[in-house]
């Protein structure tokens, strides 16, 4: 989207334009709710802070300056009300631990090592997925696959998963929005496609 | 490089963070190495896949309370 458009959008909501808002929702409503499932893992208390999320947004509206894009700027506020919600829930709740135990910034390999020979060439490679019918690749079965893996997944990486390639934000957001370096930031993403990867390897052979 | 490290460059290359040498290596083996070549092909479509996520339906009742937290929003500026 270019910056055109994000100023008329913005310009749309400050003068009350429910339409836009709408828009917005549509958009981002479902990111933003797997995102905050991220850090609260309670459906009830992930609608409560996406909902707060959006209020702070209406509130801060005239205000906002613009100086990130109005996405950029809504997530920004989810991570914010989020992890301020999971501060307060880890006294309570176990979920917390998730947290600490996750080692996602480690450099572990990603492949299981039994498929490479002694030279670490492929001895198992995967197959390519060219003569499995995109109606398959692309159906609601995988991506339900797909969406058990995201959930299956280390917090850490979770977090960038979702905002990178569901949310569709680029690296240099997502370091930014988190708070992480850029190599961490690729060290995460990489380690969460893999896993992907290999639950639709393991679904599509 | 060997099929094992190169797997764990992939995401690197995607992203334009490897080295002008190192991004001539990888090439260089994705070329002749089909199981790299498929495993690159299956990491992009991982990635187009989980984007279709993003277009979940928004739940009425939630869209429903979020357009009357807007409008009342608007009434009171």
């Amino acid at each position: 989207m270019g910056e055109a458009n994000v100023d008329s959008e913005l310009e749309a909501l400050r003068a009350g334009d429910e339409a836009a808002f709408q828009s917005l929702i549509q958009r981002y409503h479902g990111p933003m709710f797997r995102l905050a499932m991220t850090y609260v893992g309670d459906r009830g208390v992930a609608e409560d802070v996406v909902q707060e999320s959006w209020l702070t947004c209406l509130r801060g509206l005239d205000r906002f300056e613009g100086r990130s894009s109005l996405k950029t700027w809504l997530f920004g506020i989810l991570v914010n009300v989020a992890r301020s919600r999971r501060r307060k829930e880890s006294r309570i709740l176990p979920f917390a631990s998730l947290w600490r135990r996750d080692d996602s910034d480690s450099h572990r390999p990603t492949v299981d090592r039994s498929r490479f020979g002694s030279d670490g060439m492929w001895s198992a490679g995967p197959h390519s997925w060219d003569n499995v019918p995109e109606s398959k690749v692309l159906g609601d079965e995988t991506i339900q696959h797909v969406r058990s893996a995201i959930d299956a997944l280390p917090p850490k990486q979770r977090e960038v998963i979702l905002l990178r390639d569901v949310a569709g934000f680029d690296g240099a957001e997502v370091s930014a929005l988190l708070g992480i370096s850029p190599a961490n930031e690729r060290v995460r993403l990489h380690r969460a496609r893999a896993a992907v990867r290999q639950q639709l390897e393991d679904y599509l052979k | 490089m060997n099929c094992r490290q190169v797997v764990e460059l992939m995401t690197d290359y995607i992203e334009g963070a490897l080295s002008a040498a190192d991004r001539a290596r990888f090439e260089e083996h994705i070329a002749g190495c089909d199981g790299c070549t498929a495993y690159l092909a299956q990491l992009r479509m991982a990635r187009k896949i989980m984007g279709k996520l993003a277009d979940e339906p928004v739940p009425a009742g939630v869209e429903k309370e979020l357009l009357e937290a807007f409008r009342s929003w608007r009434s009171t500026r």
